[in-house]
């Protein structure tokens, strides 16, 4: 059986010329960038050849890069290098865990935390964002793209709320930088998480753009790297990799197919809904099937090769249904019955039908047999 | 497409016997699609933590150890949550149970409500028509009755029918067992040969949800949680003749036939004879006081009869270490009467009475 992929937002697979850049980064690149040798010099020529590509693609200067791990260390870097005692925090109720989990954090430590509720649109009202700023905001957070609706964030819009009230903005952009066109300047955001694996390029590597100026402080020791903000070896292939996945990444093609694939499932299956409204990034569309439980349909789709994501993440343990859907107004059933789907630039018109086949099956299949009277019962018990 | 093409969804634990199952079946060519059942969240009650709590059911160590046996042997693999199904109709009620004075079987609703039910509708959803698990019981088809019936599995020592007296007739038809013919050693040998991760993992003989078997401090954590104080629930220890002997904390630390924990000192033993949670009182007594001639069960399940509408004879399990007791059954407005040949020990109430012609399951119900 052939597999299809269309969990992009969870990860994607390397993409050709990444490989390529990421190989020859491995081999050529292996020294310690650090090192003052011929070795040590290549590495950091490398590195710093990777910083500028990316600064240029989200049209900062590269001294504005800190390479990292990926996008939780740069959500995690952005809040705890800056935040301090007596600051105000204010986040959405959307973000990823990597940013509510921080700010939770630094809420049990002592600092207040704002978390903003967000519409059934997915989209957050910058007039609702600026009600929550007080004269103690240090920082605001807000998501470019949510990961599981895709639904893109006037971040514009609220850069001007907190340029007014003098508070630094954050973004994790983990879910939009390559799948939409990113700058920084028009944005006006103060920091931004990117995130490698979600474009192309390998786990382990991200980056946290950091705006000229603004007091970013270390949050763990060790060296000088990365502009005494990150310190550790640096992940010079990996940079080499992201750089190259940021220069390559072509989605020009694939809100095409994410309409095709929502159309037909909206077409010829009854009682869905789409969550969130646009804009969203290219590649995402968030479907809600009524009656049916988002994990079974999950699982009978991965049989027919089909991989899709459901919001909740029963294998870590977890039943809660996913924070992002409830703060939109759905109920936990109707969270639970709804699947995501993320395609990539790989993907064509007949992965997408095929797709739309298998999801009208397994609706019609699990909509069947919940509606059939529940054959077995086991005995009642007298408590 | 042909019975054999359709799946079989194993429940695999991440133990010996369910890896065991999904191997053999795997290995018989049958299409097999391993799940394993999340019920209880371990990270909750952390005050029952300890080193002996990992690799527990629904730890990730054996989640991880499920997941490495799929792997061995190249099938599709799952977790399947069923935490909120399991409080409501295993956890609560055996909570309910104890506080009522009763000693439950949390594995028996478990079967009769989560295993043979919800996992059962997760089987449907991939088209699945059997669901195999590494239970030690027989499953036959009577010729003449069209019955599905249980039966005692060939390892004797190993037998699970009195946790399965619950099951109906839909239930079983779409069960495998398949190691109820096979002696347990012959099943690790076979996980031997296969070099599966699991060969050599120690049996577990614990309620799955409750650490260290202590089901007392299990209770008091959970009500604790529940936002339930133990005030209230203290009473005093008498003896059969209502005599003062001392005071407890609640009558869910005691079950009948206990001897440990009473803190009387006493010339000849004394167990717990009867609890009972409206007078919160706990009656202790000697031996001899434990024997009782007959019982009643509530809630009776037939499965290898359709019902019982005239005495019968039969063998009567009490307790899953118990050897089932010549007795005579009768139907009688509250359920089955039992009545022994010989009085037996410690008939304890929310225990499972079960039903035995020789190797086959009649039915069972609840001791009343």
């Amino acid at each position: 059986m052939r597999h299809h992929y269309f969990d992009y937002n969870a990860t994607s697979p390397l993409t050709a010329p990444v490989r390529e850049a990421y190989l020859a980064a491995l081999e050529e690149g292996y020294g310690n960038a650090s090192s003052i040798h011929h070795f040590g010099q290549v590495a950091k020529q490398r590195l710093e050849s990777a910083r500028r590509t990316l600064a240029s693609h989200l049209g900062a200067s590269s001294k504005e890069i800190v390479f990292v791990s990926g996008g939780t260390e740069a959500d995690n870097l952005a809040l705890r290098g800056i935040v301090s005692a007596r600051d105000h925090v204010v986040v959405t109720a959307i973000e990823h865990p990597a940013v509510l989990a921080t700010a939770a954090a630094l809420e049990r430590e002592g600092i207040a935390v704002t978390v903003v509720p967000v519409p059934s649109s997915g989209i957050i009202d910058a007039a609702a964002l600026e009600r929550a700023m007080r004269p103690s905001t240090r920082l605001v957070s807000v998501i470019h793209a949510n990961n599981e609706l895709g639904t893109i964030q006037p971040l514009a819009e609220i850069a001007k709320v907190t340029r007014v009230a003098g508070a630094l903005l954050h973004s994790d952009g983990v879910q939009a930088f390559g799948k939409i066109r990113v700058n920084v300047q028009e944005l006006g955001v103060d920091l931004y998480s990117i995130s490698g694996h979600k474009l192309g390029a390998p786990k382990g590597i991200g980056a946290l753009y950091v705006r000229k100026g603004t007091p970013l402080c270390a949050v763990s020791w060790g060296g000088h790297h990365e502009g005494d903000r990150r310190p550790g070896t640096e992940n010079v292939a990996g940079a080499a990799a992201l750089a190259v996945a940021a220069e390559t990444a072509d989605w020009s093609q694939v809100s095409a197919l994410r309409d095709r694939l929502e159309e037909r499932i909206l077409q010829r299956v009854r009682d869905v809904h789409v969550n969130g409204t646009a804009p969203r990034i290219p590649n995402t569309t968030n479907i809600r099937f009524d009656g049916i439980e988002g994990e079974a349909l999950l699982i009978a789709l991965d049989l027919q090769g089909f991989a899709v994501s459901s919001g909740a993440a029963c294998s870590s343990g977890s039943v809660e249904p996913s924070h992002v859907l409830t703060a939109i107004g759905l109920s936990p059933r109707e969270a639970r019955s709804s699947i995501r789907f993320s395609l990539g630039p790989v993907h064509t018109p007949g992965d997408v039908d095929a797709l739309a086949d298998a999801v009208e099956r397994s609706v019609a299949h699990l909509r069947r047999i919940s509606t059939d009277s529940h054959p077995s019962r086991g005995v009642h018990v007298h408590v | 497409m042909s019975d054999s093409e359709l799946p079989v969804v194993v429940a695999m634990s991440g133990g010996l016997d369910s890896s065991a199952v999904a191997a053999l079946l795997a290995s018989e060519g049958r299409r097999v699609v391993g799940m394993t059942m999340q019920l209880w969240n371990q990270r909750r009650l952390p005050e029952l933590a300890s080193e002996k709590t990992t690799g527990r059911c629904c730890s990730l160590d054996d989640v991880y150890d499920a997941r490495h046996v799929a792997e061995q042997i190249g099938i599709p693999y799952y977790v399947v949550n069923f935490e909120q199904q399991f409080e409501e109709h295993v956890v609560a009620p055996f909570v309910a149970e104890y506080l009522a004075g009763r000693t439950p079987i949390p594995c028996t609703l478990c079967n009769n409500f989560i295993k043979f039910d919800q996992f059962l509708a997760m089987a449907d959803t991939v088209g699945a028509e059997h669901v195999a698990t590494g239970h030690y019981a027989r499953i036959t088809r009577n010729g003449e009755t069209g019955r599905y019936e249980l039966r005692t599995a060939v390892d004797a020592t190993k037998d699970q029918t009195y946790f399965l007296f619950g099951l109906t007739q839909a239930q079983l038809s779409r069960t495998l067992f398949p190691l109820g013919e096979r002696k347990k050693t012959e099943v690790r040998d076979l996980a031997r040969s296969l070099n599966l991760a699991v060969a050599e993992k120690p049996e577990s003989y614990e309620i799955c949800f409750v650490p260290n078997n202590d089901y007392a401090a299990f209770l008091d954590a959970y009500l604790k949680e529940q936002g339930v104080t133990a005030a209230g629930q203290e009473g005093f220890i008498v003896s059969e003749d209502g005599a003062l002997l001392g005071s407890h904390e609640g009558v869910h630390h005691f079950t009948v036939g206990q001897r440990k924990g009473l803190g009387i000192s006493s010339p000849e033993p004394l167990y717990v004879i009867a609890t009972d949670s409206a007078s919160h009182q706990v009656k202790v007594g000697s031996s001899e006081a434990l024997l009782r001639g007959s019982l009643v069960a509530k809630d009776v399940n037939w499965i290898s009869v359709e019902a019982l509408t005239a005495p019968r004879r039969a063998q009567v399990r009490i307790r899953h270490r118990h050897l089932p007791a010549p007795a005579t059954l009768s139907p009688v407005p509250e359920g089955i009467e039992v009545r022994f040949d010989e009085p037996q020990r410690a008939v304890t109430p929310g225990q499972a009475a079960v039903f035995h012609d020789g190797d086959l399951i009649l039915g069972g119900g609840w001791i009343a």
